[in-house]
């Protein structure tokens, strides 16, 4: 659309990645490098997924339209399995990693938490998932057209953008929730985020009836960050706290 | 730890890069955009004093269409319309220089124009008053159309500037497409303006070369560097031309006693868009008949060979100061070519010639400023004799115009111009012009008049001969033996010269109506087969001389049995030189019985030869002597359209992003520098199970 779409596009779907990043993972490299082996594990398991759904839809007729579209919802169900997986193994491969890493640091004790390992390779699933959403689409919201020629919504950028920011952020928690559920041995939490991931994946099909799609994936949002501080170590009783601006008695031990 | 070794990651780069390879690309730009691909674009075009044509900014200009209905509707693009700038749709019947001057002088709310061609208006002609008034013939008191203006429709829209892009549309599906959106998006309800968003058209057209020719080359750095970067090219094209006793080419400068009589009609012709040309009356006419009088003379030269030699020269480029006629006086003057101007005897050009019924005329211009010289007027009376004696038995007539009225804009005036030759022009107009699309697109085969009936089929069609052809045809014939009788055949010959309607009516069907048909195949070479099918023969220089070339050789030459190696190499053969003739392979008739092509290779003396302007020979980019006349370069064409936000939800979008950014940076410091306080049970104790 112009210069200025494409700015605001970019800060939405980007602003919350980019401000985690530059506050909490730029200053230590170790989360950097976790990060993006993170993003990796993600471009894996979108490269598996869609080559099964490309070797479908090449084994099939292109021209029967119906077919092409629940190909394309199977391929995308495969790609959300496959990406659950992938954040399965990558836990296990963090593990490994935070044994290795304890021994060979100079501190006692493992140089990162499993809580932060958590929430940068959630950070690093999200921001890999956003670029590849949304960049695509950004690079064309530079010309002067926008969409609706063939009858899309021409807000197609602008929700583009919230649903790469609420990608992100779900990435992010979920990773979260995944590996304190790992760690506890609570694999129905596993199962939960599957379900949740596939509920999201359903809800965008709902496009262009973007009421019915960006408002149910906000309040599933909403809903992951309150279970995600929880899981990490959040109470109420800390906000309490810090709303009467009084530190804790366990801020010692940092 | 688990290790990537490189043969597992090499293996997944390959994996990645066939993907990339061979998905197709679904992507957003074809949600937004679609590209017209059949547009005819304004170009830019230089002198030496002057810029004219079209240009677009160098990101293309872009603008809500307003389909224009009336003139009086032209107030809603430039004052009413409340979303500047517009793209405005014209039909052809409202492509007029008052419409195009109006939004001239308002182009900040004009983005650019696009023309729709339907119906023919009644009269256009896009081209000057007095063309080439500069280059002709040098007379004091009637230069300039003084006397008479020759084309008083012209309005002089060729060689006017604008800043914006004016692009042609063929009616097509594009055009529905266009008119379609408009309706749906960019209509006005009640007097307000229409709702975002609105349908809009994006044209690129940017020319690179400014001001003049003299600017254009020097920035062209020719001169400075072994492969220099053009910024605009000399216009000009191919001359053709054949003798009926060819020299030896290499010989150039003055051939004793040796007279010759050139025989001239004009090659080109040009539209507003100059791609879009047609020139029926123009030019078509003049350089068929021509053709004809050359075939229709093949025989009788041949078994009684005249005293003079007669040159049959076809000029390109005429229309931009002449420069093809140019060339040719320039060579000539500066021995290089095979005759001089002392050679030449007299000249003959045919002009416009669009006959009507039977019984009509045509008129014979000649020169009233050389004629002030005894001998110069005894020729050019005599050439006027034999042209009437020649239309013994024939439909028509041929009548002297008035004695002090000059001559029409002709490739003549240029001979004129370098030495007093004696010399007509035959025209179908006795002052200003008839033709009432001169220079225009609309000058096309309907303009002619030729009709076919509508149960033909294309090749039925070829053959068919219109009233037009046999019109033609007389025409034809008088010209042949009117050059035979000037060239001091034997009078007893004359009446066995007849021009063939066949061929004058297969000419028109080419040049006018469908220039890929059997028998224009047959007639060029193997390797040029392809130049037929891609242009129309008259809006391309290198078809159109190609086809003259190679119908010239056919009418004139001689078909030889040489091989199709010999052919390439005649030198090696004892009777043939390549000094005198030049050797032709073309594809022949494909024979009713099978599919196999006739080709045969021709002996002809037909040359065709390029025909820049001296100016460039001579480096002098402001000549007033020659054309200086070039095109510029530019980067590509380009049209599409799209539809277009208002400025409110753009603005809103950039206000959300800045907005998040800064709430995500905010609350993410909030939280980093709390972190210790919100996620208390941060480390725990040494034995748990990590």
């Amino acid at each position: 659309m112009t210069a200025a779409v494409f700015f605001g596009c970019a800060f939405i779907a980007f602003g919350p990645a980019f401000s985690l990043f530059i506050f909490t993972i730029a200053k230590d490299p170790l989360r950097v490098i976790i990060l993006i082996a993170g993003a990796f594990f993600w471009l894996v398991s979108l490269l598996l997924s869609s080559l099964v759904w490309f070797i479908a839809t090449k084994a099939t007729n292109a021209q029967d339209l119906t077919l092409q579209k629940d190909l394309l919802i199977f391929g995308c169900v495969f790609s959300v399995i496959l990406q659950e997986v992938f954040r399965f193994a990558y836990y296990r491969l963090l593990r490994k990693a935070n044994e290795g890493l304890a021994a060979i640091s100079e501190e006692d004790g493992p140089p990162l938490s499993v809580r932060e390992m958590a929430y940068v390779a959630g950070l690093g699933f999200g921001i890999m998932s956003g670029a590849f959403s949304m960049i695509n689409t950004l690079s064309d919201s530079l010309g002067p057209g926008t969409v609706g020629m063939f009858g899309d919504s021409q807000y197609y950028f602008i929700t583009s953008a919230l649903m790469t920011l609420a990608l992100t952020l779900l990435h992010t928690f979920w990773g979260v929730v995944f590996f304190e559920g790992c760690e506890r041995r609570r694999w129905w939490v596993i199962a939960v985020v599957l379900c949740l991931h596939l509920m999201v994946f359903s809800l965008s099909l709902l496009n262009p009836l973007y009421v019915g799609s960006i408002l149910p994936v906000y309040a599933i949002m909403l809903l992951m960050a309150v279970w995600a501080f929880f899981s990490s170590g959040g109470s109420l009783h800390n906000i309490t706290l810090l709303w009467m601006c009084r530190k804790s008695n366990t801020e010692t031990s940092s | 730890m688990w290790k990537i070794d490189l043969e597992s990651s090499k293996w997944v780069t390959f994996i990645v890069f066939w993907l990339f390879k061979n998905v197709s690309c679904n992507s957003v730009a074809q949600k937004i955009y679609v590209e017209l691909n059949n547009t005819v674009p304004c170009v830019r075009l230089l002198n030496a004093t002057h810029q004219i044509g079209c240009q677009s900014s160098i990101s293309g200009d872009t603008g809500v269409i307003h389909v224009l209905e009336s003139e009086a509707d032209l107030e809603w693009p430039l004052s009413k319309g409340p979303n500047p700038p517009y793209m405005v749709l014209l039909e052809s019947s409202l492509f007029t220089k008052s419409i195009m001057m109006k939004m001239k002088n308002a182009s900040s709310r004009v983005a650019g124009v696009v023309v729709v061609p339907k119906t023919s208006p009644r009269e256009f002609s896009p081209h000057t008053t007095c063309p080439n008034e500069n280059t002709g013939r040098r007379i004091s008191n009637l230069a300039h159309c003084n006397q008479t203006v020759w084309n008083p429709r012209g309005n002089g829209l060729s060689y006017e500037e604008f800043d914006f892009p004016v692009f042609s549309l063929k009616e097509d599906n594009e055009t529905e497409v266009i008119k379609q959106c408009y309706f749906d998006h960019n209509r006005v309800v009640n007097g307000s303006g229409p709702q975002y968003p609105l349908c809009a058209m994006q044209l690129f057209s940017h020319m690179f070369a400014v001001t003049d020719t003299a600017t254009c080359m020097r920035r062209s750095n020719i001169d400075f560097s072994s492969s220099p970067v053009m910024v605009c090219d000399p216009l000009g094209g191919y001359n053709v031309w054949a003798f009926i006793r060819p020299y030896n080419s290499t010989a150039f400068g003055h051939k004793e006693n040796e007279s010759v009589v050139i025989a001239a009609a004009r090659l080109d012709s040009r539209a507003f868009f100059l791609q879009d040309s047609t020139g029926a009356e123009g030019s078509v006419s003049g350089f068929v008949t021509l053709l004809a009088a050359a075939q229709a003379l093949r025989q009788a030269t041949q078994e009684a060979p005249p005293t003079r030699n007669i040159l049959f020269a076809f000029f390109h480029g005429e229309v931009f100061d002449y420069i093809g006629s140019s060339r040719m006086v320039y060579n000539m003057k500066n021995n290089k070519f095979v005759i001089d101007l002392d050679n030449v005897h007299s000249i003959l050009e045919i002009g416009q010639v669009k006959t009507l019924r039977s019984g009509s005329n045509l008129f014979l211009h000649s020169d009233p400023v050389s004629r002030r010289n005894n001998t110069v007027d005894d020729e050019v009376t005599n050439l006027v004799n034999n042209l009437h004696s020649s239309t013994a038995g024939l439909n028509f007539s041929f009548v002297e115009s008035g004695f002090s009225q000059p001559l029409p804009p002709s490739s003549f005036q240029r001979f004129l111009r370098a030495r007093a030759i004696p010399g007509i022009v035959l025209a179908d107009h006795q002052t200003a012009f008839n033709n009432r699309y001169y220079e225009s697109f609309y000058d096309n085969a309907a303009h002619l008049n030729l009709t076919y009936p509508s149960n033909l089929s294309p090749e039925e069609q070829l053959e068919f001969v219109t009233d037009t052809a046999k019109s033609l045809t007389e025409v034809a014939t008088a010209v042949a033996r009117a050059l035979f009788k000037q060239a001091g055949g034997n009078d007893s010959q004359v009446n066995n010269i007849n021009a063939d309607p066949k061929t004058v009516t297969q000419m028109l069907y080419g040049f006018l109506v469908r220039s890929n048909n059997s028998w224009f195949q047959a007639v060029m070479a193997p390797e040029l087969k392809d130049v037929l099918r891609e242009h129309s023969a008259t809006t391309d220089a290198n078809a159109l001389t190609y086809l003259v070339q190679y119908l010239l050789a056919n009418l004139t030459g001689t078909a030889t049995n040489l091989t199709q190696s010999q052919c390439k190499k005649p030198d090696e053969l004892p009777n043939e030189s390549t000094y005198v003739y030049s050797y032709l392979w073309v594809q022949g008739m494909v024979p009713p019985n099978s599919t196999q092509r006739e080709s045969f290779c021709v002996r002809t003396a037909v040359r065709r030869v390029m025909a820049v302007s001296p100016a460039f020979d001579l480096g002098d980019y402001v000549s007033k002597e020659y054309s200086t006349w070039t095109e510029s370069q530019r980067k590509f064409i380009k049209a599409r359209i799209f539809l277009v936000a208002s400025r409110d939800l753009e603005m809103m979008t950039l206000g959300v992003g800045v907005a998040v950014l800064f709430t995500s940076l905010l609350v993410t410091y909030f939280v980093s520098t709390k972190a210790d306080v919100l996620f208390s049970a941060v480390r725990e104790p040494a034995n748990a199970a990590y």
